[in-house]
């Protein structure tokens, strides 16, 4: 597949702070990239250096096959959108689409045509003689949206565009972000801390943690293969349960005893002799009553908190002397104080060599 | 950790995969043609605006015959201190030959009262305003901000009046009345804006507990209020300080401040003028306020500029 | 009426008069109490003592205010007298080029300012220590240094340059100048701030978006940062402005009116007519006539500012 932004050896130092280190990454035309990470995990300021806002301390940055480490951002082929939406408040929407392309000397039948194509995709024909003080958070996220769409670039980059936003308008517009690249088919590079933002809307997810892409993979490997603690904890929400203790042989024995058996689980790698583990497991995951029966694992539990949230259930209970979370359908009648069989699989969990908290 | 990153393609410590071509940073010529014109203008301004202070400073050490000698750039041959001595201590000022010194002390006089009286009576107006609205409150501040653009001169007449009839004219309490009524508009306007910033849950809750109008007002919202105060401490002492106008209309022969004498000693001197003890008084009388900028730093930046940006 | 909300229950139960008189003088006593000084400074000093020197203004007050009406012949004599005549047109010809001036240099300063400099808290420093300064310091220093015979004309006359003329000062002609250099130098710093932190107002982001743009820097200036300053712009002018209009102190210091009357001011004017001349009538016209400059220019700003509050958000 052809590759569409290309990142060689990036390395950005401000000072003697490091914020990205020796990162690679290739992403292939017409595919949606979600970098993913809390903040100040580098993300933004990978998007910053694709779109030639920063300069870069090392490496390199091809776009389209072009080394463009050394472009002005105008130069690089990327359209981008900000947080803020960075419209420029004095002019009208119909301005602010053509602003770039005027200044660039394009003739204006051209810049009509493309202000029509965009505000035609992005329905805001009828905003286009408003000031942007006068337009809603979505309206004016579609109009930044809209800014990159003129330029008739390949490459888009989003900056957290959605995070201004009040949630039902959020996950509007997501579904429209999704819809937009379905059409354009584009190479989309969208930066978020909102993991349900990057499990809807990414082709692969990067995931960051200070400077460095933790893991690289579609929604589906990162969430049910997550390969280290760090990318196991942060997605999901609730997060996953965590049970540490030693892994011997296909037993893991939690620290107050319990044997939990890991037959099942399909190991990265070979493990040898007894290794400090710590063992994952997602709370969907795990079973409860008759469901429960059939798991490799299942003990007796108490419920201690029920925390209905209409479509399903979370529960806490305490299994191998920790405290778990798990979820189930609301059809389950359960109340805190009543004591019932759960059990899991460890097939759908995970298993964390506890030294250098990798996939086992 | 590193073998996380793998899976985006080489190792990421060697380079193999990094090809030829611009790589880094952009090249970044120390001078470019830009560069040397925002800072041939940057030099340029500070030159201007130093050149006075060094010019100040120079003369005010050098001796009447170097001065008359005509370099106003030349460092004085030898540092002489009489042309200081002379300004603060023996410096004529038109009526008698007591230098700078009473005037120095006058403007203490007259400054710190001015100030104390003047940011208490708006750190309280400020918290009524936000607080404790009435009726037409915000009228009256509203024509408060309006009424700091009227020239002074429009209402000096009557006030000399109003001073009269009280029987203060030419006494310290005649100008520091002046300066509470035209440091009332600015102070007002920063303690509220300043308040207003305030969580009202505090106000609420103090309320709730049944404190009353000045408990709120010396327990909760002063002791909170220590950087507005800073920047009203600021912009009232400078400002007092560097005052001409009210001095000279409503100090009194008695109280002159020290840029009113300063004044005199330069401008109504009699025989030959001394330029060395004017400039010695000028550094003199600029000291004060130099000395709180410098050591104030941002606060006065902030202080200035909390004058001019509106709520 | 706006403590409805508040009295509703107790309301009820007053009649008429006696709820009327209670909701207006009893509610909130101790911060009437304490807005005392603030009343009484707005009612007496910029209402009262406003209208007594307009009223007085018509009157043939000499020595002492006199309730002798003569309509408008105070105006009259004032528009008739050549001193004052000058001191309009001087300020006028003044405030224009300060005004210019102190805006252009401010802004042309902030925006070298933002471009990333090395030291740039010491540039400011520098710029704005000035301000710091009372306009009688700033007037004497530059009477000194624009002193023809030992100051900068007679330094570069006797390093060699005969020709160098900076006699500003006594050069009825030129002193204009000498007070715009003096003025600019205590407060073109201030503008600068003031404009630079307008232009650190500005989102961060709207410049990248810019750059993606592909827009230069001086068109993003132009068309897109300084149509967002409009409100530090707009104080920037009043504040200014309302400088220029008092413009008192550094005339005294600098050139005391002189030479002859070439530098006269309107407030110079009003002061040497209240407590020099004992022609208090005059005095009191001059000083009408300022308050209305300062209206005419105030009055649409704040019609602008504050007329319609539903625009700004």
């Amino acid at each position: 597949m052809q590759t569409s932004v290309s990142i060689k050896d990036l390395s950005l130092n401000f000072g003697s702070v490091k914020v990205l280190e020796h990162l690679n990454l290739d992403i292939a035309k017409g595919e949606f990239i979600v970098l993913l990470g809390p903040s100040g995990c580098g993300k933004s300021t990978l998007l910053n250096c694709i779109a030639g806002l920063l300069d870069v301390s090392d490496g390199q940055i091809f776009i389209n096959g072009k080394n463009v480490t050394w472009e002005e951002p105008k130069d690089r082929g990327i359209g981008m959108v900000f947080q803020s939406y960075a419209l420029y408040p004095q002019m009208s929407v119909e301005r602010n689409l053509s602003f770039g392309l005027r200044v660039a000397g394009m003739p204006k039948a051209e810049i009509d045509q493309r202000v029509k194509r965009a505000s035609e995709i992005l329905q805001i024909e009828p905003l286009l003689n408003r000031k942007p003080a006068n337009l809603s958070g979505g309206q004016r996220q579609r109009v930044a949206i809209g800014r990159a769409l003129v330029r008739d670039v390949d490459v888009f980059l989003f900056d957290e565009p959605l995070s201004n936003l009040d949630a039902k308008l959020r996950s509007d517009l997501r579904v429209e972000i999704k819809r937009l690249h379905q059409r354009l088919k584009n190479t989309m590079i969208y930066v978020t801390h909102d993991q349900i933002e990057a499990l809807t809307l990414a082709d692969r997810i990067a995931i960051m943690k200070n400077g460095v892409i933790q893991q690289l993979a579609d929604p589906h490997t990162i969430y049910n293969k997550p390969v280290n603690l760090y990318v196991a904890g942060f997605v999901g929400s609730p997060s996953m349960n965590f049970i540490e203790g030693t892994l011997n042989g296909p037993t893991f024995t939690a620290a107050d005893g319990t044997a939990i058996p890991v037959g099942t689980y399909d190991f990265v790698g070979a493990t040898s002799g007894s290794t400090k583990a710590i063992l994952g497991v997602r709370p969907e995951h795990i079973f409860v009553g008759e469901a429960a029966a059939d798991m490799p694992f299942k003990t007796e539990a108490e419920i201690e908190i029920v925390e209905p949230m209409g479509s399903e259930t979370l529960a806490w209970t305490t299994v191998a002397g920790v405290s778990v979370t798990f979820r189930c359908s609301s059809d389950i009648d359960i109340h805190a104080g009543d004591k019932i069989q759960v059990g899991f699989d460890i097939a759908r969990g995970s298993l964390f060599d506890a030294g250098t908290e990798e996939r086992l | 950790m590193s073998q996380t990153a793998t899976m985006t393609g080489p190792a990421p410590d060697t380079h193999t995969k990094v090809e030829s071509g611009p790589r880094g940073p952009r090249p970044k010529p120390f001078f470019t043609p830009q560069k040397i014109i925002i800072y041939s203008i940057l030099v340029f301004f500070t030159l201007y605006f130093l050149f006075p202070l060094y010019v100040m400073l120079v003369t005010s050490f050098k001796t009447m015959p170097e001065i008359r000698f005509g370099n106003i750039f030349a460092l004085p041959s030898q540092i002489s201190f009489d042309a200081w001595v002379k300004a603060w201590t023996s410096a004529c000022t038109g009526l008698t030959c007591e230098g700078l010194a009473p005037g120095f002390w006058n403007s203490v006089k007259i400054t710190i009262p001015s100030t104390i009286v003047s940011i208490f009576i708006a750190a309280v107006n400020g918290y009524a305003l936000v607080n404790w609205r009435f009726k037409g409150s915000e009228i009256f501040f509203s024509i408060l901000i309006f009424g700091s653009f009227i020239p002074y001169q429009v209402m000096l007449y009557p006030l000399v009046m109003i001073t009269r009839e009280l029987g203060i004219f030419g006494t310290l309490q005649a100008v520091i009345l002046i300066h509470t009524i035209f440091g009332m508009p600015i102070l007002t306007l920063l303690f509220r804006n300043y308040f207003a910033s305030l969580p009202q849950e505090l106000f609420k809750a103090a309320r709730v507990d049944g404190a009353g109008f000045w408990r709120i007002f010396f327990e909760i919202m002063l002791p909170m209020s220590l950087p507005i105060f800073v920047v009203a401490l600021i912009l009232q002492v400078t400002g007092i300080w560097n005052d001409f106008l009210f001095g000279v209309v409503f100090a009194g022969t008695q109280n002159l401040p020290m840029t009113v004498q300063l004044n005199n000693i330069v401008n109504s001197a009699q025989g030959t003028p001394e330029y060395n003890v004017n400039m010695a008084a000028t550094v003199l009388t600029g000291l004060v306020p130099l000395i709180i900028y410098f050591v104030s730093g941002k606060l006065f930046v902030r202080g200035v500029a909390a004058g001019a940006v509106k709520g | 009426m706006a403590d409805t909300a508040v009295d509703t229950g107790r309301g009820a139960g007053n009649t008429g008069r006696r709820g009327f008189l209670r909701k207006t003088f009893l509610h909130n006593v101790p911060a009437k109490i304490a807005a005392l000084p603030m009343m009484a400074t707005v009612l007496v000093v910029f209402i009262g003592c406003t209208i007594w020197t307009v009223y007085y203004s018509f009157t043939n007050s000499r020595l002492l205010p006199s309730g002798d009406f003569i309509g408008f012949e105070q105006y009259e004599r004032l528009f008739g007298t050549s001193r004052w005549n000058v001191s309009v047109w001087n300020l006028v010809t003044y405030g224009a080029m300060s005004l210019v001036f102190t805006l252009g240099f401010g802004f042309l300063l902030a925006v070298l300012m933002d471009q990333k400099i090395r030291f740039e808290s010491a540039f400011r420093t520098i710029m704005l220590y000035p301000f710091a300064l009372s306009f009688i310091v700033t007037g004497l220093v530059w009477q000194w240094i624009m002193n023809p015979t030992l100051g900068l004309q007679g330094t570069m006359r006797n390093l060699g340059w005969e020709s160098f003329t900076f006699d500003w000062i006594a050069n009825p002609r030129m002193v204009l100048f000498a007070l715009l250099i003096a003025g600019l130098w205590q407060g073109v710093g201030f503008c600068m701030v003031l404009m630079l932190a307008g232009l650190r107002g500005v989102d961060e982001e709207i410049w990248k978006a810019a750059r993606v743009d592909g827009i230069p820097t001086w068109r993003t200036y132009i068309s897109v940062v300084i149509p967002m300053m409009r409100g530090v712009l707009v104080t920037a002018v009043v504040l200014i402005g309302s400088g220029i209009v008092r413009l008192y102190d550094l005339v005294v210091a600098l050139t005391n009116g002189g030479p002859g009357i070439s530098s006269e001011v309107p407030a110079k004017y009003v002061y040497n007519y209240m407590f020099g001349a004992g022609n208090i009538g005059q005095g009191l016209a001059a000083a009408t006539m300022m308050l209305l400059t300062v209206l005419i220019i105030m009055v649409p700003w704040a019609y602008l500012e504050f007329g319609g509050k539903g625009r700004r958000s």
